[in-house]
């Protein structure tokens, strides 16, 4: 094969790693809007307090220490421990099903039955919120966050497609990011838990018959509250897997919670409501901008991906108005 | 009590009793939240700790107080402009607005309020001819000296002849990113290298294309123009495809701690330009531990003491209080205004006597400002990550950059702001 | 007691159909006109127009667009910070390039091309609707911001691609520059603000207006009873695009003074003047002035309070400034699911019958 031909193979694979990683935060929303209609904008916001607090109870740190510090003068930073990733892990998702709880009582309760631009305004005042006291409990500056993910190009692969290229041609093996790979697996395992737990279990049935339905669900007996607690919760530990996947590359830092606009190209294209959608649109979205800026970007000047995933999405919409999965849109007068 | 809380507590009691001393004021416009806190503290830190160093130790400057007022930008240009604002009324000697969107906004407006800034590293590079932009300094480097300053420091690792040779530029794809494209290509038509650019969407999280990019095509140098998170995840992702370390070097902006913490030990080697020096070894640190940080009135968490930005802000400060002692000197009065604060900047000579007496020998390049130049003679420095010792080095003494290059274009792009704007030219003695 | 409608009674039927149909509110509104054109100047010093007032008046243009959209179309745009750019680069240009015209006309043709781009991305609105439709706003938003950072004709070729206002009068007083006074800028965009406003209470009450709420509150049924979704939803870009291209060419020229288009019209801008219409009310030209009011005044005032009264440190007060800001929108919202806009209605209708209730 010739290098051009495997360099095209390259991208196209490493747009579907890209891909993985932005449906990673896209399921997160997509959960939250099939189970109550809520375009939830914290949900940036999450997945930066989640891996901010994941890293802090992992090296110790003492929440509020700025804030306690300047009140009292002294000079606690931390408690002196360093746990176990997966004991961090377990304590954070504890955090989360806590935050999830608090969501539920002091917010959602009191907007039962309300329009979804009204929830999406109170999603607006939660990320206002989550930002300050994120910062405010764990501190800004940017924080290392090692659960033992492998990082780094697979060698073994760049060995094995060596041979691949045509004789005397200049080609160095394809590159694989192996965290690329790992967050391949956990999504495909997220996935895979998340349609088991809501086919089979008399909770994700109940969670269904929510999404179809809240009226007929509350006829039922199906107590709406409590589906949305576990909602929160499902979506507040998608929120940390995907604060750790992006916070592996870069540090846990205040950016992270701009990963949200990543996904949003990948919820139009996939719809809303599916989370087969919400994989495949990202898988989408990550090859088409990665080809685009391969092959056109150079041509224009390039940093194109931004604008490209919307445009792309837009292309698809064009054609089917309501997302790739997303349910029919049915008008009636 | 938080310094920062005794100064908050200073203000009320002097919007109280208005003018009652008349201290030295020096706005602190920082940014220690939003998307670029991490990098923010630790320079607004080093800022403020060094005007507390020379109130506690000297008594302040001349005799009088220093006094900070800090106010929280968020790198945000409209919370910027309300800071200047705010702090306007209060005779502040000199602005430090550390964004460029900032600095570009106040350009014009201290210009007219008679107030000097300084933008140390950054802001307008052509600010430095003198006689169009009167109020603003940018000594003692800017971007154009440091795309020069790189390719001086490429040269010399080839003995002088890079013709032929491929260098990328990953930049933010923001007017801070595209500041030394214009530079290096004229750098390129005079030594015969390629330049390939390599333009990054802010905020910077994803970057795959443009590393799969250098991948593929292997250039031998890749020079960095990165901010926030963008360096991080540049620089792992250069370790990922295992590009040569020593062959990336970034601007001073993107190499701090901060930057290469994150990608661990696979970093060593990475190279960074600076125009000050790097680490803890000078006199001054063991005053600043010593009536600053022992005495409980360091800024912010006194944990960052000794970082790249903290010697930024702690250096930029120290510049400050060098050009108001200047002032002083020249106006002969300790009790100085913004205006002879200008005057102060635009006389300041910083010799290697100057820094020694400081606690600071060799801290900074030897430097003079005068009308024609603001910016200095463009002097900057080589420093290198040991992900071992986990600490920057200075792997060069701090050299000149390319004038022949970089003045004409200094010269087109302010004369085209003084046509644009109409602005009248300073004479110059 | 003295506010109530008993007694004001209306002989034409143009009295009846007046903005302010109380005589109340009438002279509230000329007293707030008064007071903003007559009396704020003489008081008003460089911080607080640069600090509170420009931000606001600006942001008020932007919000009455927006809401020209969202809140009377029912088409949801995330690209406001992409046409506030159009604007501000529209505004350059021909500043630039015209340096003789009026800086009043300046702005109002930055206003016309505005409309035009904003007409361009309302096409696929024909087709595309609900949150949907944010998609093909939003490739405007990051569209234009890549285009004028790629282009260099956008900023005459600067070598930094920030663009910088230069100085222009009106009636021999500097508008924009830093020799600007503080009332003058003052009284330029309130001037626009109150005219566009003015346009926006009467297009919104006109034929114009109902066929875009007819369209807002079910295009379907709007269609078969003859409005005609084309003219109507492309007005409505053309409309909120010309509101929002002033707001961007007052933002960049008389309030700022230099930009950058990733940094001062980025996605944050789109979010921002989105939350400003929906804290204020959808649908309501009051709360176009409430929300950007709430959203520019709360933080400055909160600042204010923490740091300089109370001496906080100030990345501290910063984040306490999020949490109240976002704890009163859950508040408010609590409270009151409509938007200020609704509860100030509510007062109003209370006060009407106060003190008999029944």
């Amino acid at each position: 094969m010739s290098p051009d031909v495997l360099y095209t193979i390259e991208v196209i694979l490493n747009g579907l790693m890209a891909g993985v990683m932005y449906s990673l935060v896209a399921l997160g929303f997509v959960l939250i809007f099939k189970a109550s209609g809520i375009f939830n904008y914290a949900q940036g916001v999450m997945a930066l307090f989640a891996a901010m607090t994941l890293v802090g109870i992992q090296n110790g740190q003492v929440p509020f220490s700025h804030l306690i510090n300047a009140i009292f003068g002294t000079h606690i930073h931390h408690f002196g421990w360093q746990l176990p990733a997966i004991v961090a892990i377990l304590l954070t998702v504890v955090v989360m099903i806590i935050f999830a709880i608090l969501v539920e009582r002091l917010v959602l309760k009191h907007l039962v039955n309300q329009e979804p631009i009204i929830l999406f305004m109170a999603t607006i005042g939660l990320a206002y919120f989550m930002e300050g006291f994120g910062d405010l409990m764990w501190g800004s500056e940017i924080k290392t966050l090692d659960v033992g993910l492998p990082q780094g190009a697979s060698l073994a692969l760049e060995e094995y497609t060596l041979k691949w290229a045509a004789e005397g041609s200049e080609y160095y093996g394809m590159y694989l990011d192996k965290l690329d790979m790992v967050a391949a697996l956990v999504a495909l395992a997220l996935v895979i838990t998340l349609s088991l737990f809501s086919q089979y279990t008399k909770t994700g049935r109940a969670l269904r018959a929510v999404a179809d339905d809240h009226q007929a669900a509350l006829s039922v007996g199906i107590s709406l509250r409590k589906i949305w607690v576990i909602t929160w919760c499902i979506a507040g530990v998608v929120a940390m897997v995907a604060g750790v996947m992006w916070g592996s590359k870069s540090g846990v830092q205040f950016s992270l919670s701009l990963i949200a606009l990543k996904a949003l190209p990948v919820l139009i294209l996939g719809g809303f409501t599916s989370i087969p959608g919400a994989i495949i649109g990202g898988l989408i979205i990550g090859v088409g901008e990665k080809l685009f800026e391969y092959s056109i970007g150079p041509l224009i000047g390039g940093a194109t991906e931004n604008w490209f995933a919307y445009v792309l999405a837009l292309f698809f919409l064009v054609f089917r108005p309501q997302g790739l999965f997303g349910d029919k849109i049915i008008e009636r007068v | 009590m938080n310094p920062l809380k005794i100064v908050g507590v200073a203000l009320i009691t002097s919007l109280a009793s208005t003018a009652a001393m008349a201290d030295l004021v020096f706005p602190s416009l920082s940014y220690r939240t939003g998307a670029y806190g991490a990098n923010g503290i630790p320079f607004a830190d080093g800022y403020a700790d060094y005007f507390t160093l020379v109130n506690e130790r000297d008594g302040g400057i001349g005799g009088i107080p220093a006094k900070v007022i800090e106010c929280e930008t968020g790198y945000n240009t409209q919370k910027g402009v309300e800071c200047y604002e705010s702090t306007k009324g209060e005779n502040p000697l000199v602005y430090q607005p550390l964004s460029t969107g900032i600095t570009y906004q106040l350009i014009p407006k201290v210009t007219a309020d008679g107030i000097p800034m300084h933008t140390m590293g950054y802001g307008r590079t052509s600010a430095k001819n003198g006689t169009v932009f009167s109020n603003v300094f940018n000594y003692p480097a800017n971007y154009w000296d440091g795309a020069s300053h790189a390719i001086n420091h490429i040269l010399s690792e080839n003995g002088g002849d890079i013709k032929g040779k491929n260098v990328a530029l990953v930049y933010h794809n923001s007017a801070y990113g595209k500041e030394p494209i214009r530079t290096l290509n004229e750098l390129s038509a005079k030594h015969g290298f390629k330049l390939a650019e390599v333009p990054v969407d802010h905020p910077g999280q994803e970057q795959k294309s443009q590393w799969l990019q250098i991948r593929r095509t292997r250039p031998d140098y890749v020079l960095m123009w990165g901010w926030g998170v963008m360096n991080q995840v540049a620089i792992q992702e250069a370790v990922n495809i295992g590009y040569p370390m020593e062959n990336f070097i970034g601007i001073w902006w993107s190499g701090s701690e901060n930057d290469v913490i994150p990608a661990g030990a696979k970093a060593n080697g990475y190279k960074a330009l600076t125009f000050h020096a790097v680490g803890s070894d000078f006199p001054v640190f063991d005053d600043i531990q010593k009536h600053v940080v022992d005495a409980g009135k360091a800024a912010g968490a006194g944990d960052q003491v000794g970082t790249v930005l903290y010697n930024r802000g702690m250096y930029a400060a120290m510049l400050a209080v060098e050009a108001a002692k200047t002032a002083q000197g020249i106006h002969g009065t300790a009790d100085i205004n913004a205006a002879q604060m200008r005057d102060g900047m635009e006389a300041l000579v910083m010799d290697a006597a100057k820094m020694e007496s400081l606690g600071m020998a060799g801290f900074g390049p030897e430097f003079t400002v005068d009308c024609k130049n603001h910016g200095g003679p463009g002097l900057g420095a080589m420093q290198q990550w040991d992900a071992g010792a986990g600490e920057w080095k200075l792997i060069s003494d701090f050299e000149p950059s390319d004038m022949e290059i970089i003045q004409p274009l200094i010269d087109e792009d302010s004369n085209a702001f003084a046509e644009e704007s109409k602005i009248e030219l300073q004479e110059c003695a | 007691m003295f506010y109530r409608q008993a007694g004001d009674f209306k002989t034409t039927y143009r009295d009846d159909i007046q903005t302010f149909p109380l005589k109340q509110d009438r002279w509230g509104y000329y007293i707030v006109l008064a007071i903003a054109f007559l009396v704020v100047p003489f008081f008003i010093n460089d911080y607080w127009t640069s600090a509170v007032m420009l931000p606001f008046l600006i942001y008020a243009i932007a919000s009455l667009g927006l809401n020209i959209l969202t809140g009377y179309c029912g088409q949801v745009s995330l690209g406001t910070g992409g046409f506030l750019a159009v604007g501000a680069y529209a505004c350059y240009k021909i500043m630039t390039a015209f340096p003789d015209l009026n800086i009043f006309i300046v702005v109002l043709l930055s206003g016309v091309i505005t409309a035009a781009v904003g007409m361009l991305f309302g096409i696929p609105s024909l087709r595309i609707k609900g949150f949907y439709l944010a998609v093909a706003t939003l490739a405007a938003q990051f569209f234009l911001v890549w285009l004028f950072n790629k282009v260099p004709w956008f900023y005459n070729n600067s070598a930094s691609g920030q663009i910088s206002a230069p100085e222009r009068s009106m009636f021999g007083f500097a508008v924009t520059g830093p020799n600007a006074d503080a009332p003058v800028r003052y009284l330029f965009c309130l001037t626009f603000l109150v005219l566009l406003a003015w346009v926006a209470r009467n297009l919104t009450r006109g034929r114009l207006g109902r066929s875009w709420m007819a369209i807002r509150d079910m295009d379907i049924a709007a269609e078969i009873i003859g409005v005609n979704p084309l003219k109507s939803k492309l007005s409505a870009f053309a409309v909120s695009s010309f509101f929002i291209g002033v707001a961007g060419a007052l933002f960049f020229s008389v309030y700022l003074g230099a930009v950058e288009v990733g940094e001062a019209f980025g996605i944050t801008q789109s979010f921002l003047v989105l939350f400003m219409i929906i804290i204020g009310g959808l649908g309501s030209i009051f709360g176009s002035f409430a929300g950007a009011a709430f959203l520019v005044l709360v933080p400055v005032l909160l600042k204010n309070i923490m740091v300089n009264w109370l001496g906080w440190p100030t990345d501290i007060a910063v984040h306490i400034e999020f949490m109240v800001v976002g704890g009163l929108i859950v508040l408010f919202l609590i409270a009151e699911p409509h938007g200020l806009a609704q509860l100030w209605r509510l007062a109003k209708d209370k006060f009407l019958l106060w003190p008999f209730p029944h």
